[in-house]
Parts: C-alpha cells; structure tokens; sequence
C-alpha cells in the first residue's frame, strides 16, 4: 500500500532518443493530440452540415420529429457529461501533482459518469426502437409520418451523430481504463504526466461535441 | 533503444525479419512503405494494361462491358488510395523528413508504425473485394448507383475508410515533427522546399480526409440498412454525397501533387547547381496551392445539377489555382536559367514533369472554364487532364525522387545509361498514351466506356501502344534498379553535392539518422557557401 499523498511517480519514464528532454516530448505530444483532435472536428462536419441542410430543406418535418425526443433525458446527460469533464480535469491535476490516490480516483468517477450517460443513451434508444421512429426503412411510426413525411431522415441524423459520439464515449471509457490501470501503478507524477493530459484533451473534446448536439437535436425543435 | 555500432547501418542493424516487421525507424517504415507502393503500383499497372488493351479495338476485345467496368474501377482504386497518396509522403517523405530537419525520428514512431499497418491492412481488404464479385462503381463510388450496386461497394468504401486514417496519421506525424523536431539553425526559411511541401500536404490530409471516411461510412450504412441520406427515395440527395466526396477529394490531388512539386524543387536546383528562384514565394504558393484546393471541390460538379450561381462560383475560384502553380512552374524555369546543367536520371525525370506537368495544369484551366468544361465533361479530355497530372506529375516526380534518393536509401548507385533509356520510353510511352486522349476527347468520345465508334479506333490503338511502351519503360527500371540494390558500385555520402541535411549522412545511414548531432549554418541550396 502506498501513501495517500506520494509525491512522485514510482515508475520511471524514459524519455523517447529522439526529444531533448520531457518537457520537449511533452509538447510534440500534445501538438500530436491537437491535430488528432482537429481531424476530428472534420470527422463530424459531414453530419453537421448534412442536418444544417436537411433541416433547411424539410423545415416542418424536422421540427415535428424532434418533438419526438425527450429534452430531460438530454439535459440530464448534458449535466452527466459536464460532471465527467469536471472530475477528468480533476484527474489531470492530480497526476501533475503526483497525487496517486486522487488521481485513480477522480479517473473512477469519470469513467462511472461516462457509463452514466451509455445508461441514460441506452434507455432513449431502446424508447425509440419500441416507439418505430428510427432512421431510413426501419421507420415505422405511421402517425409521425403523415405528419412529417421526412421524419425518417431526421432520425437517421440522430441516431448516426448520437452513435458516433457514443462510440466515441464508448473508446473513451477503454482508453480511461487503461490509464487508471497505469496510474495505479504509480506512473504519472510532475516529471510525466502526458497520457492523462492528453485523454483529458480527447474527453474534453466527447464533451463539447454533446454540447453542440443537445441543443441541436433537442433544444432548436 | 538501439544505439549505433561502429559500421552498421539502418539496413543490417538490427538483423532478422521480426526487427523490419515491428521496426519504429521512420527509414525503415519507409521502406516498408516504398515496396509495398511498388507491388500496388504493379497491380495498378496490369489494371491500366488490360483497360487499354479492351480499347484496342472497338466492340468486344478481351473482356465484356461488366468485366470492364470493374478493371478500370481497380485501376482506379489501386492507384489513388493505394499508390499515389501515400507514394511520396509516406514512402520517401517518411525517410527524408526527418533526416532533412536534422532529427532522428518522427515525432510519434508508433503512429508511424500503426499507420503502415492500417494502410495494409485496408490494401487487403480493398483486393480481397475482388474475391466477392469486385467492384465497378468506379473510383469515386458516387450514389446512388454504388448504393445499390450488388458488387462489393460496401466492402471497398470501407477499405478506402481504413487507408483514410493511415493517410490522416501520416498527416499528424508530419505536422508534429516539422515543428518540434528541427535540429538548431533549420529555421522555417532554411527548411527545404520538400519539406514545405510535405507540410501542406500533411495539413490536407489531416483536414479533408475525415470528411471522406466519414462520409464513406455514410455511404456503407446506406447500402446496408437503407438510413437515406444519399437516396432521393427516401428524401436523401445524392448530389450531398458528390459534394462531400469532392470536398475530399479535390484536395487529395494535391495530395498526390504538393509532394512532387517538393521533389522537383529539390531536384531541378541540385542538378542547375543554382539556388531555387524566388524560395520565399515557392513556400507560399505551396501554401497557397493547399488554401485553393478547399474552396474549389465544386467544379467536379458543373452538369450534377448544383445551382448556375454555385457553378460560377467554383469555375472563378478554381482559376485561382493557376496562379501559384504558375509562380512554381515559372521558378523552375527561372532556377533552370543560367544554372550548370547536368542531365542525371533525376534531372530528366524533373524535366519531364516540367514538360507534362504544363501541359496537364493548363489543360485544367480549360476544364476549370464552365462552358467548356459541360463540353467536355465525361469525356477522354479529362482522363488525359489528371493522367497528365497524376502519372505525368506525381509519378515522374516519384521516378525522380527514386533515383536522387536511391544512393541515399540503399547505399549504392544505379547504373545512368539503362536509367536514361528507360526514362525515355516512360515520357514517350506516355505521351503517346495521353495525347490521343485529348483529341479523342474534344472530339466526344466519352469515358468509362469500354466500346467506341469506329473513327476513334487509330486514336486509341495509339494510346495502347503508348502504354506498351510505358510498361517497357518501368521492366527495363525494375531490372536495372534490383540489380544497383545488390549488385551497384557503392554510394558516397553525397553522390550529388546537395546542400540539404539527408546527404551529410552516410549512405545508407547509421540507425540514429547521424553520427554527430547535425547543425545547420547555411540554407538549403546554397550550393556556393563554402566559397563565400
Ligand atoms: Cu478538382
């Protein structure tokens, strides 16, 4: 058992021959991480402008089938994910500061959030499964679809942007996992810290594009 | 990690097969990368024989319209996705990039790595389709025909997808590497032009490849589970789908081009023995190439139905990628002018280009004018424009590179006189394959049609002939280069008295990328420095 404030890492990292020093990997690293995530800002764009387009073309029927999706469920995820970046950052920290403990910890809380909101999406998918309002051929609704005829089209926009970000949730969870694992053992503290820093990067990424999404999907019916 | 002994070098140190398999050395990743491009060029390459030989004659040759459909789709496939995106960033970029800056790897060596393999793996998986009733959606699988296809569409686009993030990892590598892993005194304005170039390239690959493999998987779904986007029936547009396809993939022919233009850069002022003309404005209309190619996708799209306003739109901005491809060509030509020539392999390769490049970038200002281009739309007029810029640009900029850096890779010299004969049957070869094109095209014969109307027949025995030729030309390169990579005299460090930072190194190089940490004191073509 280790004490509940170590102050360094107890495993060493080796810094890789071809950097100068830690803080040089340190700094490529995140740059690397920025860029991944910028490839993933246009990863999404299709979707996004896909809906912008879709929803200007069939204005009313989008309008109708968003009706469609319980706002509270979505809110309750917003503040689900929210809370997840609050203890992800909380994890970043204390790796910096070597604090082992917190850092498995905050870590924990963040990968239990992150299930929170697969629960919450679970129970919303499977809602509409039952209800038959699902993309393309597989709608089947009768009554939504006399009322909007391209209703269809607007479930496959949130069920292809919602199960993308949820994969994205889903990969998120592995990857906490396997820094919890390493963090456990000792390996983060001020000398190196950079797998946490820069899967708090990507989380902050998942979060702000549900953010972009709950108001969009949700909200603007 | 493996340190240099004393007269080793990154081809015998480490030894064994397991050491190359799982090797994070970027020259060997590289090289990975570089036979793996040959096998798909070779592949590639008996495609295009066999579409030629079909249009031999008019009517039925050696294969029915079906079968045609899926060879000039596989051609097509194979050589984009598999051969000239990743020819010259991750084959000869991954080597040179970071011996150029000075440094012993790239930024992440495991991504690199990782990208070899997904690059392979979706090569796979795009030749195992032909074992599932192939493909014949052509290369740019546009709904809602490859939506419906029987063919194995699905499987293909998904192959593209894969090869999309080995594309995108090479990008973010590339990026990365070039800012934070310069050896001291490589400032921004003593980085070679390659490496401009490379760095262009990488920002595309990282910003408009994703919107292709996402769009791809649109694509997939939609053929498996009906979800619409793309199918009018269902309230989908099919235009949608030429929109995103073309936001990527106008952008990729520059990454095909940016690299080869790099190439030629380097190439054309080692061989002048003159600094490059106007350094500063080739850097910047690199740049500025990279800035068009976002905002011009929609000139791929004048006769799909997009709106008259966007159709002039796309045509004005279009003609704005003449400008700096002019400041290029016009650098070359001004870099050549006075300097002392020599007429190595890699100078006529770079000529050459010179040569065809021209012609293929003027010929797209034709395409890029709307009237003419709703003339000449789906017409041999455009498949001789790109192969004028695919094959005539990047794969001649790819010939160059290969025989300027071969010394360098492999530590031996290839043999000048079958280079300079072999050279001369590939810009043969392929003008005589192109040129009838141009003709047969603005004349109306149309593309992706395997049967045409008798008076277009000498045209197109000419153009097979031409390929006949063109294939010769790369037996006789094969021949000559395997036997210089066991066989040629050795390499000098610096065979060909460039001034970039790769040739300060032995030949092939140690492991570590140099036995001293390099410096750098003078630019990159300052071919008279030390008599200064
Ligand atoms: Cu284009």
């Amino acid at each position: 058992m280790s004490s509940p404030h170590q102050s360094s890492s107890s495993v060493e990292h080796h810094v890789a021959h071809h950097f100068k020093d830690g803080e040089h990997e340190f700094l490529t690293a995140k740059q690397g991480m920025w860029l991944f995530l910028l490839q993933e800002v246009l990863f999404f764009s299709p979707l996004f402008v896909g809906y912008f387009i879709f929803r200007h073309m069939y204005y009313h029927d989008f309008h109708v089938a968003a009706q469609q999706l319980d706002w509270v469920m979505g809110a309750v995820n917003t503040v689900i994910l929210i809370s997840s970046s609050f203890t992800m950052a909380r994890a970043v920290s204390n790796a910096q500061k070597g604090k082992r403990e917190e850092t498995v910890e905050a870590l924990l809380f963040t990968i239990l959030f992150a299930f929170g909101f697969l629960v919450v999406k679970y129970l919303e998918y499977s809602h509409k499964i039952h209800a038959g309002t699902l993309p393309g051929h597989f709608f089947h609704d009768a009554e939504l679809l006399k009322a909007a005829p391209h209703a269809p089209l607007f479930f496959t926009f949130y069920f292809a942007m919602t199960g993308l970000h949820a994969i994205h949730v889903i990969g998120g969870i592995g990857i906490l996992i396997w820094i919890l694992m390493r963090a456990r053992r000792g390996e983060f503290g001020p000398k190196y810290f950079t797998p946490v820093e820069l899967t708090g990067l990507y989380w902050h990424f998942v979060d702000l594009v549900w953010i972009y999404l709950f108001p969009l999907l949700y909200l603007v019916g | 990690m493996s340190t240099a002994v004393a007269g080793t070098n990154y081809l015998n140190y480490p030894k064994g097969l397991k050491s190359w398999l799982f090797t994070l050395d970027h020259k060997r990743i590289g090289m990975l990368y570089f036979f793996s491009i040959l096998f798909f060029f070779l592949v590639g390459g008996i495609f295009a024989l066999l579409i030629r030989l079909e249009l031999m004659t008019p009517g039925f040759t050696i294969m029915g319209p079906d079968t045609y459909n899926k060879v000039f789709t596989y051609h097509g496939t194979v050589m984009v996705f598999m051969v000239i995106i990743p020819m010259i960033p991750a084959a000869m970029g991954n080597f040179i990039l970071p011996m150029m800056l000075g440094a012993k790897d790239v930024a992440f060596p495991r991504l690199n790595l990782a990208s070899y393999y997904v690059y392979l793996f979706g090569a796979m998986v795009a030749l195992a389709t032909l074992f599932f009733k192939g493909v014949d959606t052509g290369w740019t699988f546009y709904a809602p025909y490859s939506t419906r296809t029987g063919s194995a569409a699905g499987m293909m686009v998904m192959a593209a997808f894969i090869m999309g993030f080995s594309s995108i990892f090479t990008g973010i590598n590339f990026i990365a590497t070039i800012h934070k892993l310069r050896a001291p005194g490589q400032t921004w304005t003593r980085l070679p032009l390659f490496l401009w170039a490379l760095y262009a390239t990488s920002v595309i690959q990282v910003l408009a490849t994703p919107v292709l493999a996402l769009t791809l998987v649109l694509l997939a779904l939609e053929r498996v589970f009906g979800i619409g986007i793309f199918d009018p029936a269902l309230g989908g547009d099919p235009v949608l789908f030429q929109h995103f396809f073309w936001f990527y993939s106008h952008p990729a022919v520059y990454i095909m081009i940016l690299p080869a233009m790099g190439v030629i850069s380097e190439v054309i002022t080692v061989f002048s023995r003159k600094n490059i003309f106007g350094y500063k404005a080739m850097a910047v209309a690199t740049f500025g190439i990279a800035l068009v190619a976002f905002i011009v996708w929609g000139h791929h799209m004048f006769v799909s139905g997009q709106s008259h306003t966007a159709n002039f739109v796309f045509s004005f901005l279009t003609m704005f990628v003449a400008i700096p491809t002019g400041v290029k060509v016009f650098s070359w030509v001004a870099t050549l002018y006075k300097g002392s020539i020599s007429f190595y392999a890699p100078m006529l390769y770079a000529l050459a280009f010179l040569f065809v490049f021209t012609i293929g970038g003027l010929t797209g200002v034709v395409l890029a004018t709307l009237a003419t281009d709703v003339h000449l739309t789906d017409t041999y007029y455009v498949v001789a424009h790109f192969h004028y810029v695919m094959v005539g640009g990047t794969l001649m900029a790819f010939m160059a590179a290969v025989h300027y850096w071969f010394p360098k890779f492999f530590g031996r010299m290839y043999a000048e006189a079958p280079a300079r004969v072999s050279w001369f049957l590939i810009f043969l070869g392929f003008n005589v394959t192109f040129l009838p094109q141009f003709i047969a095209g603005s004349r109306g014969m149309p593309r992706r049609y395997y049967d045409y109307v008798p008076e277009f027949t000498w045209l197109n025995q000419l153009s097979t002939i031409g390929s006949w030729l063109i294939a010769l030309g790369f037996v006789i390169a094969a021949v000559y280069l395997a036997y210089a990579l066991f066989k040629g005299p050795k390499a000098p460090a610096n065979p060909w008295n460039s001034r970039t930072l790769e040739w300060e190194s032995e030949s092939p190089p140690p492991v570590e990328n140099f036995s001293h940490d390099p410096v750098v004191r003078h630019g990159p073509y300052d071919y008279h420095w030390e008599a200064k």
